[in-house]
C-alpha cells in the first residue's frame, strides 16, 4: 500500500483537525490498536506481558505525564517518579481505608491526589525557570520519598514503607492473570493518551506551549501565566499518579517508596527524550525503547560474543549504550524518534520522486 | 477620508519610567484616539518600545497616570490589558516557535474560548465544535493576509518577512479594539513594506481598529498617520499632525535632520 495523500481533500475543518488527517495513519492506528488489544493479549506468552507489554505501557503513561509539563509546558522536572509514588500509595490507602472503593474510582482519586501534591510543587515555577526548577522538583522527589518512608501511616505500619497492592477488581470481575492485567491496563492508558492527545490539540495545549516558547508573549494575548504553568503541573502529576498506581497494581505488585528513585525520574526523561521531547506518540515509542533496549542488550552481546565477556560488561555496556543515545539525541535530533518517524513518512509521501 | 476619528480612549498623563538607573521615560503625556493611526518615532532608544510596553501593561511606569476609555486605570498585567481589547506585536518577532502558523493564529483567540481542559480532553461535542468555529474565524485572517499557503507550517521555518506577517495575525484574530505595532515594517524590502502598509490602512479602515504604530521609515509614517509622537533620549519632543512634526525645529534637530 502506497503512503500518499493525493486526492484525500480535507471538506471541513472537522476533517482538517483530524488526529490521523492521512487515511493511512488512520489504518495504521486501528490496525496497531486491535494488534495491542487484542493479539497480543491472546497470543503473547507471560513472560512478555508482565516484563515487557506491560510496564512499557505503563511507562508510556508516566512518560506522557512528563512530556505534558515537560514537552509541552516547557517546565523541566525531575520529580516524575515522587509523583507516581504519591499515586501509588493513594491507591492504596484509599482501598485500604475506604470500605468498598471501587478500583478505578480509587485510581481517578490516586490521580487527583497526585495533581494536588503536583500542583503545591509546581508553585514555584511562578518564579523559577530552567535549571533551578529543574533542582525545585529534585526537591519534590527527595521530599515525597523520605516523606513516604518517614510516616508509617502511608504504608500501614510496614516495616520500611513496602505495601502490597490489594486485587483489582471491577464489578465482581478479579484481574489476577497478566492477560487481564494487561488490557485493563491497556484500556487504561489508551484511553488516557486519546484525552492527552485531545487536550494538547485544543486551546489547553496552545497555552502550554505558548508559555513554553516566549511566555511575555502568551501574557500579552492573554494566557494568564500561573493557571497555565500550574494546570500543566496538576495534569502532569495526575498522569504520573495513575502510572504509578497502575506499578503498583497491574505491574509489580510489591512497592516502597525507595522504588520511586531519583534513577526512575531520570528512565522516564531519557524515554521522552529519545522518544520525542512534545510527543504522544514518542512518549509510548520512547518508553519501549528504554524498556527493550536492555532485554535486547542482555541477549545480543552473549550471542556475538559468547561468554567471555562476562555479566559485568553486559551491564556497563548498557549504559555506555544509554549516554551515547541520549547524546545523540539531544544534539541531532532532539525530537527524538518520533521525528525520525515523520521525517521518514515524508520522505515516503514523496517517494519515488524527491522533488 | 470615511472612517471618523473619536474620542480620546487611551490617555498617559506624565509617564515615567526607570530601569535602576536608566530613564527609559521622563514625564511623557500623550493620547490616543479612537480609530487613528497614532505614529511613535524617536531615534534608537529613545523610549519607543517601552511606551507600547507601557500601554498594555507590560511595564509599569512608576511615575503617571493612564486613562483608558476615561476611567483611571489601575496597575495592569499584560493578560488584563488583552482582556481589554488591546493586542500588539513585538519588535523582535515574538511567534511560538514550535507551532505552526494556524496554531500561532489559535492562541489569538484564546480570550474568546470558554471551553475549559476538561472539555478539550474529552474534545468531541462542546471542544469540537467552539475549535471549528474559531478556526472560521482565523481562517478569514489568513485570506486577509494572504498566508494561506503556510497555514501548517512550523513557524520557524518562515523567511522574516512572513514571520512579521504571521505575527499580525495572531494580533488581529483576538479582533483588538486597539492594536501596538512594534516596527512591523522592520528588515522588509519594498514590496513586503508595501504589503504591510496596505494590511495596516485596511484594517483601520475596514474593522475601525485603533493603531498605535513604532515604525523607522519616515516615508511611511508620514504618508500613514493621522497623528505623530516624537521622542529623543525618554522625553517627548514634537506631538501632531505629520506636516506639524515635520516642520518643528526640534524634531529636525534630533532626529529627522540626522542620517535615518
Ligand atoms: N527591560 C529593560 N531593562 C532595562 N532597560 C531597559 C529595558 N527596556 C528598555 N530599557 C532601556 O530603556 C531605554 C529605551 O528603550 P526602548 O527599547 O524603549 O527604546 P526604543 O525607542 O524602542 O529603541 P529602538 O528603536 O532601538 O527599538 C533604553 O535605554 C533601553 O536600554
Ligand atoms: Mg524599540
Amino acid at each position: 500500500m502506497l503512503y500518499r495523500e493525493a486526492g484525500q481533500f480535507k471538506a471541513s475543518y472537522a476533517e482538517d483537525s483530524q488526529i490521523f488527517p492521512i487515511r493511512q495513519d488512520k489504518i495504521g492506528f486501528w490496525v496497531l490498536m486491535l494488534v495491542f488489544g487484542l493479539a497480543v493479549p491472546l497470543l503473547a506468552n507471560q513472560y512478555w506481558l508482565k516484563a515487557i507489554l506491560i510496564p512499557v505501557l505503563i511507562f508510556s503513561l508516566a512518560a506522557i505525564g512528563l512530556n505534558i509539563l515537560t514537552g509541552y509546558a516547557g517546565q523541566l522536572s525531575l520529580g516524575s517518579a515522587a509523583f507516581m509514588a504519591v499515586g501509588a500509595f493513594a491507591a492504596y490507602n484509599f482501598i485500604l481505608r475506604i470500605e468498598g472503593m471501587p478500583f478505578l474510582v480509587a485510581l481517578v482519586l490516586a490521580g487527583v491526589t497526585a495533581a494536588l501534591v503536583g500542583i503545591l510543587f509546581g508553585l514555584p515555577s511562578l518564579r523559577i525557570k530552567g535549571f533551578y526548577l529543574a533542582v525545585a522538583t529534585l526537591a519534590a522527589q527527595f521530599f515525597i520519598v523520605w516523606a513516604l518512608v518517614k510516616f508509617p501511616w502511608f504504608s500501614n505500619n510496614s516495616s520500611s514503607g513496602v505495601v502490597t497492592a490489594q486485587d483489582v477488581t471491577i464489578l465482581g470481575y478479579t484481574f489476577a492473570t497478566p492477560e487481564a492485567k494487561y488490557i485493563l491496563t491497556f484500556l487504561i492508558v489508551a484511553f488516557m493518551a486519546l484525552l492527552a492527545k485531545n487536550m494538547v490539540r485544543s486551546s489547553t495545549g496552545r497555552a502550554w506551549m505558548a508559555v513554553r516558547d516566549m511566555d511575555v508573549a502568551a501574557q500579552v494575548i492573554g494566557f494568564r501565566l500561573m493557571r497555565t504553568k500550574l494546570l500543566a503541573f496538576a495534569v502532569s502529576s495526575f498522569y504520573c499518579g495513575v502510572a504509578g498506581a497502575l506499578y503498583a497494581y497491574t505491574y509489580i505488585g510489591t512497592v516502597e517508596p525507595e522504588g520511586f528513585n531519583l534513577d526512575l525520574s531520570f528512565k522516564i526523561l531519557f524515554m521522552i527524550i529519545i522518544g520525542g521531547v512534545g510527543s504522544i506518540m514518542g512518549s509510548f515509542l520512547g518508553a519501549a525503547f528504554i524498556v527493550l533496549l536492555p532485554i535486547f542488550l542482555d541477549n545480543f552481546i552473549p550471542m556475538i560474543f559468547g561468554d567471555a565477556l562476562g555479566a559485568g560488561f553486559v551491564s556497563n555496556f548498557q549504559l555506555i549504550v544509554f549516554g551515547g543515545l541520549i547524546i545523540f539525541f539531544l544534539i541531532v535530533e532532539p525530537h527524538g524518534l518520533a521525528r525520525l518517524w515523520q521525517i521518514a513518512k515524508e520522505k515516503l509521501r514523496l517517494w519515488p520522486f524527491p522533488h | 477620508m470615511a472612517r471618523q476619528i473619536g474620542d480620546v480612549i487611551v490617555d498617559l498623563q506624565n509617564i515615567s519610567l526607570r530601569f535602576g538607573g536608566v530613564k527609559a521615560l521622563t514625564d511623557i503625556s500623550f493620547n490616543v484616539r479612537e480609530h487613528e493611526i497614532r505614529s511613535i518615532i524617536g531615534p534608537n532608544g529613545a523610549g519607543k518600545s517601552s511606551m507600547l510596553n507601557v500601554i498594555n501593561g507590560v511595564y509599569h511606569p512608576q511615575e503617571g497616570q493612564i486613562f483608558f476609555k476615561g476611567a483611571l486605570r489601575k496597575k495592569m498585567e499584560p493578560h488584563e490589558a488583552a482582556e481589554q481589547g488591546i493586542a500588539r506585536t513585538f519588535q523582535n518577532i515574538a511567534l511560538f516557535k514550535g507551532m505552526t502558523v494556524l496554531d500561532n493564529i489559535m492562541t489569538g483567540r484564546n480570550l474568546k474560548m470558554k471551553c475549559n481542559f476538561l472539555q478539550h480532553a474529552l474534545y468531541w461535542g462542546a471542544a469540537q465544535k467552539e475549535e471549528i468555529a474559531h478556526r472560521i474565524k482565523v481562517e478569514e485572517v489568513i485570506e486577509f493576509l494572504e498566508i494561506q499557503d503556510i497555514r501548517k507550517t512550523p513557524v520557524g521555518r518562515l523567511p522574516y518577512g512572513l514571520q512579521k506577517r504571521v505575527e499580525l495575525a495572531r494580533a488581529l484574530a483576538a479582533e483588538p479594539h486597539i492594536l501596538l505595532l512594534d516596527e512591523p515594517m522592520a528588515g522588509m524590502n519594498v514590496e513586503e513594506k508595501q504589503d504591510m502598509c496596505r494590511f495596516i490602512l485596511d484594517v483601520n479602515d475596514h474593522y475601525g481598529t485603533t493603531i498605535v504604530l513604532i515604525e523607522h521609515d519616515m516615508g511611511v509614517v508620514m504618508d500613514i498617520s493621522d497623528r505623530v509622537v516624537v521622542l529623543d533620549y525618554g522625553k517627548k519632543i514634537g506631538d501632531g499632525e505629520p506636516d506639524e512634526v515635520k516642520n518643528n525645529p526640534e524634531v529636525i534637530k534630533a532626529y529627522l535632520g540626522t542620517a535615518h
